[in-house]
């Protein structure tokens, strides 16, 4: 130690030498809080999943225990065709599907059309109109949904899927601004090439631009499947009927009819509804992260 | 008509092409956004029970609103969430963000587990968190048992119903965390490394250069959160049925809003709580778009 502070080899910076131990030491110290940091953040994290899927194996003798029993003994599988039988939940899923699937199939077809035609089309107005569509992000959906409620009602769409589905495709501000983002990269050239050739913009728009956006019109299926897969709002106000439930309405239902008691069953439900999404999520996670930045940096 | 006249035929051309190509969002909005906005507006100023037409009354829907207990439990509710949930979520966003990005191992591992909770649908969340906070057989008091501490009654106490909510919804801080750090890989390393030679040390190297770095995506974060924390909904409906127990203490202006239309069919009264409510919105928009002039740095761009 006393001859290396004298003479400090060449390679190493002058400044970092004289408490080469010390500074060791603080790193390894900083590293240690950090990894238990990040570790005590993650127990957080996952502490309601091991509760939800922990809660659907158990038996009933096992819910009200002490100390808490993480693992049942034995495992008690039945809870999942339990919660089949008892509440009906296929019918929640396929409902849930019927409505999930085209709700995805209008919000790739419109938001792609609009983002287009503020992205790639030059107009009279057209950054006012653009703006217009941003400030309607923050009109809260609560100033809105009693007038909506009342024309659905006049239209009889009360007890059907069209309140949830239609507006679907009609456009969301939250996709126009992604996919219109994602848009104004494409080069401009590509476009003007085939004008020349006499293409129409719905042509250019169809056989030149989607194919190049597959990647953006990939995060708006996503997201909006799992908006209409999770939804609980809508379905809400516009569905009273019990055979039209979705898996949200089924299982806060389920959850206000039975109580503590019954939640061994009711998270085998829980659990089944999320395992479709935590799937989609893994095999497209990548596309989901993009998404997410996509959304969140340009703001 | 006179400027309709100057438009050259190309530029008419490009204009129809373009309200072409937007037509579905025009529709949308008149219909589902620009109609029920004014309509709101017109109910609230109207006697309306949801079975006969509406009759105009002035102003008092919205003074019947400040005589009214349970809708000044629902601001007084949806502020103290605001309060806390809203700067509770920057402040653990950015920590984990700045955690995952300085150089640990597992990144994409952490990523996924502190992401994957806002994939999950709303009412599963409130449901295995309502039970999670039991307070005799949940796993919240049992781990603070644990390190000694009493747990209290959580969502049967009105003291404690809210904190419990707040610390829920920092369960689904992930979508910001996403963000956060991907805005935090974008601080160019040039400004840190000069920083440094200039002697700064790691607090001042995020006080001075990664803060006012990323300033506008903690600024975008931070109006959506509080848009949707005055929102705040699904979560303090599906725990308390709907009722806002114990004590009122979750009823949420959102809340009591949605009772007052649909269980009392009081759609006059109901859409003079909405327009509080958006002016509300409007103007914490206001408040912040004026202050992030000042705290927010858009150099460079």
């Amino acid at each position: 130690m006393t001859a290396s502070t004298e003479l400090p080899t060449p390679n190493r910076l002058a400044n970092e030498h004289p408490n080469a131990a010390s500074s060791q030491v603080t790193r390894i110290v900083t590293n240690g809080a950090k990894y238990l940091l990040l570790l005590m953040f993650a127990f957080f994290f996952v502490l309601p999943w091991a509760w939800m899927v922990s809660t659907s194996l158990k038996n009933p003798s096992e819910l009200a225990v002490y100390p808490i029993v993480w693992i049942p003994n034995p495992i008690r599988w039945d809870n999942y065709s339990d919660a089949l039988r008892q509440a009906d939940f296929l019918r929640y899923l396929v409902n849930t599907i019927q409505i999930a699937i085209p709700s995805v199939i209008g919000a790739v077809l419109s938001n792609s059309l609009i983002a287009y035609g503020f992205a790639r089309v030059r107009w009279i107005g057209r950054d006012a109109v653009f703006t217009l569509v941003l400030a309607t992000l923050i009109l809260p959906s609560f100033v809105t949904f009693i007038p909506l409620y009342l024309i659905f009602k006049n239209l009889n769409w009360i007890n059907t899927y069209n309140p949830l589905i239609v507006p679907t495709f009609l456009g969301n501000p939250f996709f126009i601004f992604l996919l219109r983002q994602f848009f104004m990269t494409l080069p401009e050239e590509l476009s003007d090439a085939a004008r020349v050739d006499g293409a129409s913009e719905l042509r250019i728009f169809a056989q030149i631009v989607l194919p190049l956006a597959r990647p953006a019109l990939a995060v708006v299926a996503l997201f909006q499947f799992i908006g209409s897969w999770n939804d609980y709002f809508g379905p809400l106000i516009f569905i009273n009927d019990r055979a039209l439930y979705t898996i949200s309405l089924g299982i806060a239902n389920m959850r206000a009819a039975y109580g503590f008691s019954n939640s061994a069953w009711i998270m085998a439900a829980s659990v089944m509804s999320v395992v479709p999404i935590v799937v989609l999520f893994f095999f497209t996670q990548r596309t989901f992260i993009e998404g997410i930045t996509m959304t969140g940096i340009k703001g | 008509m006179t400027r309709l006249r100057r438009l050259t035929r190309q530029e008419a051309r490009s204009l129809l092409t373009g309200l072409l190509f937007i037509s579905p969002w025009i529709v949308g909005f008149v219909a589902f956004r620009l109609y029920p906005f004014f309509a709101s507006l017109y109910y609230s100023f109207t006697f309306y029970p949801i079975l006969a037409s509406p009759k105009w009354v002035g102003l008092e829907n919205y003074a019947g609103l400040l005589e009214d207990g349970r809708f000044l439990s629902g601001l007084f509710n949806t502020a103290y969430y605001a309060f806390f949930a809203v700067p509770l979520a920057a402040l653990s966003g950015i920590l984990l963000a700045m955690l995952l990005n300085s150089e640990v191992r597992g990144l994409s591992v952490f990523r996924t587990v502190f992401y994957l909770p806002s994939i999950m649908p709303v009412v599963v969340m409130a449901i295995t968190w309502l039970w999670m906070f039991d307070p005799i057989n949940g796993v919240v008091n049992y781990f603070l048992e644990m390190v000694g501490i009493p747990g209290p009654a959580w969502l049967g106490s009105p003291q404690w119903s809210k904190p419990a909510l707040i610390v829920m919804s920092l369960w689904t801080v992930g979508g910001a965390v996403v963000i956060y750090l991907a805005s935090l890989q974008d601080v160019p390393r040039e400004l840190l490394e000069a920083a440094e030679l200039d002697g700064a040390n790691a607090m001042r190297k995020i006080w001075h250069v990664t803060l006012p770095m990323i300033s506008p995506v903690i600024f975008f974060n931070v109006i959506v959160g509080l848009i949707a924390a005055f929102q705040y909904f699904v979560e303090p409906w599906v725990m308390s049925n709907g009722t806002g127990a114990p004590a009122d203490s979750l009823l949420m202006m959102s809340m009591y809003l949605y009772q007052s239309a649909f269980q009392f069919f009081k759609i006059g009264y109901a859409s003079a709580q909405a327009w509080v409510l958006f002016l509300i919105v409007i103007l914490f928009t206001t408040i912040l778009f004026r202050v992030s002039g000042r705290l927010v740095y858009y150099g460079g761009k």
